[in-house]
């Protein structure tokens, strides 16, 4: 019983003599939101970055040092709308940490903030693994992280208040930075209007919206299911029916299927970044957009 | 007070400005008005700045969002006006169905683990033929700010049911610390925490049944406490009723059961990730009874009185590629447990022959395991199981009161199994699996056990422990 004793005096010591840093420690659950606290947090936030651009959002483990992370982390930057609902919960339980559970100010889920597409009408899993809360993917129209920027600003003043202005001024810096890539994209994007597009998994339905795309099919026969030998067979035949444009994929999904649907229907493959990270040309939010829309240019010609 | 004090300056700061439009002259009245003009060209120029700045917000779009949320919209579950709020605030609920198919060579009836007091619990293969399993009934939610609660009901296959947890939980009452009261699944090593149906096997390790009678369960507390640190540091401590072997509801004061344990984990890369962990646990039983023959094959029913001190190692490492485990990854799991029981072990209790002795024992297990998911949705593992029946010091046997044939059950064995699986999940919330077993855990002869086994879970979408 002794040794034991000693061992968790060790460890509360450890705890207690850990200098606290001065910088604010957030946890993001993706990679968007940790190179967002980045650009509006500075030098004055340490971001750890819970998954990588590699790492399929839904299928996340609840690792010891993620729980370990969860438990530093003064705000949590996650995007809610069920994506995480494997394996957030978890943390949050076991991290003990209560200044981030969800309803307090240390705590975001993105999707809140912005409306969402593809809510269902009906709740079934027949249906497969559908979002109550609808499509999750928010990331990928760039006026929702305009509208998530203002949130995090926000919530940063708030929990770090000695360094309010600092915030602020670096809130309104980005939104400027951000209003005239925007147009830019816009502008850029003009050929990619009416491009017909046949994702791997529904992850790229705020993008589609955004720049007027069409949506004709997708890989998957519903989400989260893969598609089987047959299934695929079939999708040949309904793209030269249809019609499409360009077969994308984002850099978490096996290239396998798609790659094979490409050369069966002779429809250009496009690797998509999805988030920061995802492809070399996407080392930030800015260069995330600049590389989708370079790429799918690259397509329509 | 405040609300008095702020009346009363207000009848002051009335009353004044009374009586200063009584004594104004024309001048001032003139001066006031211009006071007034320069104050509305001020507001008016202020004013102008707003409407830009916001002309400049609409242009770019619609980027000054508001703070708060966007109102989330209900899907359409209920007509508008019949919901109750006691519908709105339902916890979250899920089912698992799980069911097998069992073609085993020995009869189910007479499985025994060799070598080891029988632990009178979940032992043993599920039996031969189809099984409906556990049905498991989740229901969990928030209590209040302060705490949520957690529930799993089990309904078995013979119309039995049980609560597997029951626990309310309370997070950050001191920085890193999370309390849980009711009936937990312990913490005793790794796979004890797991429900069954998150298991990657049919069955628990033989080192479950032998020392736990399956998996753990306690009526008591436990907290834990995280440490501030980039490598997970966890400790924990537990204390309850200890009824459930090796332990037994002593109708006493006080804890029967206390455990210690800690874990640690981290990352290796992006690829790999581990858990490290320990356990310290003791209980004490009072005439802890099991079911034995005697030297001359008549039954007699002994029983145990005395201290159980375990302890037990644990062992996760995961991988998968870039930490994708959509296609592939591995996953590799190994426990050891050891175990002490010192005390006195009677003989016949209550019987013709009544005698009772010394008893202290040393007995181990381990068990390991690897899954690997070679393409997405199939995954295949093997699992090697062990048992040390140890020492084990009869004090009955050692005067020469009894003989060693008296206790046919704690004969020197070590049961073992070597098990092969693989599963097929269509979706996150079904699975399909085949499993065969070489079962070594009697004394003699290999039970050849072959089961089919699905688990479904319908309702809200689980979260998986590491």
């Amino acid at each position: 019983m002794n040794r034991w004793c000693v061992l968790a005096c060790v460890l509360l010591s450890v705890g207690v003599s850990t200098p606290a840093l001065a910088a604010l420690n957030v946890f993001a659950c993706v990679p968007e939101w940790a190179s967002l606290a980045r650009e509006l947090g500075g030098d004055k936030v340490s971001v750890y970055q819970a998954s990588s651009p590699l790492q399929d959002p839904h299928r996340i483990e609840a690792r010891p040092s993620l729980v370990a992370q969860m438990r530093r982390a003064d705000l949590v930057i996650c995007t809610g709308a069920e994506l995480e609902a494997g394996w957030l919960p978890l943390l949050m339980q076991a991290a003990g940490n209560r200044n981030v559970q969800p309803g307090t100010p240390g705590y975001i889920a993105a999707a809140e903030y912005v409306d969402r597409l593809e809510i269902p009408t009906r709740l079934d899993r027949a249906a497969g693994d559908i979002h109550p809360g609808g499509n999750p993917h928010v990331q990928l129209d760039p006026r929702n992280i305009a509208k998530i920027a203002v949130v995090v600003s926000d919530r940063l003043a708030k929990i770090d208040p000695p360094n309010a202005a600092f915030y602020a001024a670096r809130g309104e810096g980005f939104q400027t930075r951000w209003q005239a890539a925007l147009s830019r994209w816009e502008l850029e994007a003009q050929p990619l209007k009416g491009m017909r597009v046949v994702p791997y998994h529904k992850d790229s339905v705020y993008l589609i919206n955004w720049l007027g795309m069409v949506e004709v099919m997708d890989i998957e026969p519903m989400p989260g299911i893969p598609p089987s030998a047959g299934y695929l067979a079939e999708l040949v035949q309904r793209i030269q029916r249809d019609g499409a444009d360009v077969i994308t994929r984002s850099a978490y999904t096996d290239p396998k299927q798609p790659r094979w649907l490409a050369e069966h229907t002779h429809v250009p493959l496009v690797d998509l970044p999805y988030t920061v990270g995802g492809t070399p040309g996407a080392m930030d939010l800015f260069g995330l957009f600049d590389d989708i829309i370079a790429r799918l240019k690259q397509a329509r010609k | 007070m405040r609300s008095q004090k702020l009346i009363a300056s207000i009848v002051i700061v009335i009353a004044s400005h009374a009586s200063y439009a009584q004594s104004a002259t024309s001048t001032e009245i003139q001066k006031l008005q211009n006071e007034v003009a320069a104050m509305r060209s001020d507001y008016e120029a202020r004013i102008g700045a707003l409407e830009a700045r916001l002309a400049a917000a609409e242009v770019a779009g619609e980027s000054a969002a508001p703070i708060e949320p966007a109102p989330f919209v209900q899907p359409p579950l209920a007509k508008p006006g019949t919901t109750t709020s006691g519908n709105e605030f339902n916890p979250a609920a899920s089912l698992i169905l799980t069911g097998t198919y069992g073609q085993l060579s020995q009869n189910p009836e007479n499985y025994q683990i060799g070598g080891f007091i029988p632990s009178n619990g979940d032992v043993g293969p599920p039996g031969r033929s189809f099984r409906l399993g556990e049905s498991e009934l989740t229901l969990s939610a928030n209590i209040d700010p302060y705490f949520s609660g957690y529930f799993v009901g089990a309904f078995d296959g013979d119309n039995g049911t049980s609560v597997e947890e029951a626990y309310i939980s309370h997070v950050g009452l001191i920085p890193g610390g999370t309390i849980r009261f009711g009936r937990v699944l312990s913490a005793f090593g790794y796979l004890n925490e797991i429900h069954a149906h998150a298991w990657d096997f049919v069955d628990a390790p033989l080192a479950l049944q032998a020392f736990f009678g399956g998996q753990l369960k306690d009526d008591g507390l436990q907290a834990r406490w995280v440490a501030p640190t980039a490598l997970l540091i966890e400790v924990g401590v537990e204390l309850g009723l200890g009824d459930q072997f090796p332990g037994m509801d002593r109708q006493k004061n006080g804890a029967n059961l206390a455990m210690l344990f800690g874990h640690i984990g981290g990352d290796v890369g992006f690829s790999n990730s581990y858990r490290f962990g320990a356990t310290l646990y003791r209980s004490r039983a009072t005439q802890r009874t099991y079911d034995d023959l005697d030297a001359l094959g008549m039954p007699v029913t002994n029983a145990f009185t005395g201290d159980t001190d375990m302890w037990g190692l644990d062992f996760v490492w995961k991988w998968a590629p870039d930490g994708n485990a959509v296609a592939h990854s591995l996953k590799l799991q190994a426990e050891y447990f050891h175990r002490n029981e010192n005390g006195s072990l009677t003989f016949d209790l209550n019987g013709l022959q009544d005698a009772t002795g010394n008893y202290d024992s040393d007995q181990n297990g381990w068990y390991a395991q690897a899954v690997y998911q070679f393409t997405p949705r199939w995954r295949v593992g093997a699992r090697y199981d062990y048992l040390d029946s140890g020492t084990i010091d009869i004090g009955l046997v050692g005067s020469g009161a009894l003989s060693a044939a008296d206790f046919p059950i704690l004969t020197d064995h070590d049961p073992s199994r070597t098990t092969a699986m693989i599963d097929f999940s269509p979706s996150e919330f079904s699975r399909l699996r085949l499993q065969y077993a070489w079962d070594q855990a009697r004394f003699t002869n290999t039970d050849d056990q072959l089961l089919l086994q699905y688990i479904m879970s319908l309702g809200a979408h689980g979260a998986h422990k590491f």
